[in-house]
């Protein structure tokens, strides 16, 4: 009996599971999924529970329920994974050995890696990309008596780089929801040259910021976080003061990747861009935000790498020459407060246009527009979510690689 | 491809000035793009760390990011704003005769 080992239970290792599960032959093959906890978070919806829009239980459920019969499931931590020798080791002393591996093990915040912030952790600095930091920010919100709110990015790149924009949106239509609007002033602080990371859109999305009175900083790269001045401090001197700061820390891959010695600098496992099989182990693929690709850290990428990475493995199985296939697609709306949002789909090579999606002229969805049913659509999204893409059902109209049909390149201005 | 003029050398250029071929790089050009760039003189700091990013892009086809600038030694990141000051990572890799860094999609 031959064994494929997934590392990690989240969006990649769930979904890659349910597709090698219908696909590899149950005589010859098995499965097993480990994962050092069994609480599935729907992370697209961290951004929402700071303003009571989502509780935290709309958005967790069992690992082990979107697992298929069938596949083993193993609640451990990993201790090392010895690629030379194709074992994944456990806490316990087991030795689990492995024909191919795939690593699907995420990536986290790492507030530590800034010196100060974690001085002022959960009482003036908040993040929203964990569970405990979004409802703790929750918290802070309903009692904010006004001053400068501080919306930051440490460092690139992040899961779902647009998500602090939402954050912005959201901050400022619920303030002027509540007429408090006039006691709190935004600041968007950022590494990045502009509201985003391409052109086009980050004319559009700078333009809405500026429309709702958001300030913006731009390439302040922060060197510490001063919580008794209360101040974020650039590596070149500049200051930027606050009253609460909701900051996206450095992200990191998996402290395991490190104790494997298999990272880069920030723990992400260098990844062949097309193929997705690790660039030093001819049995180890990657998925998701493991991978040291400059593709978005986002749940709609690992679906589309998720089609090419079954194909592959099975090309790999049967000595098959790789599929170059994966051409960096994703497809992410963007919510932009008033229960609007912004649909944005691009790949490696194609930033976001505007346009209609996924039809031309018919769409329905606009590209790059504030548009009501692309709110919908995001709202949608978690049933789609928990329902069809986890078990790698298909998701209609749209297909792994991106299309230019619907899309509009804008005249140089 | 659109070329640039660097002293009596001509050279392939992307749209933002980054060298496409970094074969025709050499110390005269780095320095003259140093110069365009607010930087008046190279100093044996700014050539410690030309000289990793060139080695370390032969080696992984890539411009190291600030942070492993750091994590190898070469620089601290608070010294490499201060003698590449506002936006140290495309600055140097621009001197280095590099592409221009890879940021995100």
């Amino acid at each position: 009996m031959k064994k494929v080992i997934i590392l990690g239970a989240g969006t990649g290792g769930t979904v890659m599971a349910n597709r090698l599960h219908k696909r590899l032959d149950k005589k010859d093959w098995s499965i097993t999924v480990i994962d050092k906890d069994n609480v599935h978070y729907y992370q697209p919806g961290f951004l929402f529970i700071p303003f009571g829009f989502y509780t935290g239980d709309q958005i967790t459920k069992e690992k082990s329920k979107f697992i298929p019969k069938g596949v083993e499931f193993i609640v451990s931590e990993v201790e090392r994974i010895n690629p030379q020798n194709n074992l994944v080791l456990l806490p316990d002393g087991k030795k689990i050995p492995y024909d191919f591996l795939i690593m699907a093990t995420g990536a986290e915040i790492a507030p530590a890696e800034t010196p100060g912030m974690l001085d002022g952790w959960r009482e003036s600095v908040f993040d929203f990309y964990t569970l405990e930091g979004s409802t703790a920010l929750h918290e802070k919100l309903k009692t904010f008596k006004g001053g400068t709110i501080a919306i930051h990015i440490n460092e690139m790149p992040i899961k779902c780089p647009v998500a602090p924009l939402e954050f912005a949106f959201f901050c400022d239509w619920c303030l002027r929801r509540k007429k408090r609007r006039q006691d709190v002033s935004l600041v968007y602080v950022t590494p990045l040259s502009g509201a985003f990371t391409k052109p086009v859109a980050a004319k559009r999305l700078g333009a809405l910021l500026e429309e709702r009175e958001i300030k913006t900083v731009t390439d302040f790269s922060a060197e510490r976080v001063d919580v008794a001045h209360k101040k974020l401090i650039s590596y070149d001197n500049r200051e930027v003061p606050f009253d609460l700061l909701v900051t996206v820390p450095t992200n990191m891959g998996s402290e395991l990747i490190e104790r494997s010695g298999m990272g880069d600098e920030l723990r992400y496992v260098p990844t062949d861009p097309h193929t997705l099989r690790s660039k030093q182990f001819e049995n180890i693929f990657v998925i998701g935000d493991a991978t040291n690709l400059t593709s978005s850290k986002a749940g709609s990428v690992v679906h589309f790498q998720s089609e090419i990475l079954a194909d592959n493995i099975l090309r790999a199985i049967e000595k098959r020459p790789l599929a170059a296939d994966f051409d960096g697609h994703a497809n992410c709306f963007v919510e932009t407060g008033r229960r609007r949002g912004i649909l944005i789909d691009f790949n490696y090579n194609q930033e976001p246009l505007p346009g209609r999606f996924p039809f031309p002229v018919i769409g329905p969805l606009p590209l790059l527009k504030p548009s009501r049913l692309n709110h919908i659509g995001k709202l949608a999204f978690r049933w789609i979510y928990w329902n069809r893409l986890l078990k790698a059902r298909s998701i209609p109209f749209i297909p792994a690689r991106m299309s230019m049909a619907g899309k509009k390149i804008p005249e140089q201005s | 491809m659109p070329q640039k003029k660097i002293g009596t050398y001509t050279v392939d250029v992307d749209d933002e000035g980054f060298l496409t071929n970094s074969a025709q790089w050499n110390k005269d050009i780095a320095a003259v793009i140093a110069k365009e760039e607010g930087i008046a003189e190279l100093t044996p700091a700014h050539w410690k760390v030309i000289e990793f990013m060139q080695k370390d892009f032969k080696e992984n086809g890539a411009v190291p990011t600030i942070r492993k600038l750091n994590k190898m030694g070469v620089i601290s990141t608070k010294e490499l704003y201060e003698i590449f000051p506002g936006g140290p990572a495309k600055k140097a890799a621009k001197i280095a005769g590099l592409t221009k860094p890879a940021g995100c999609v």
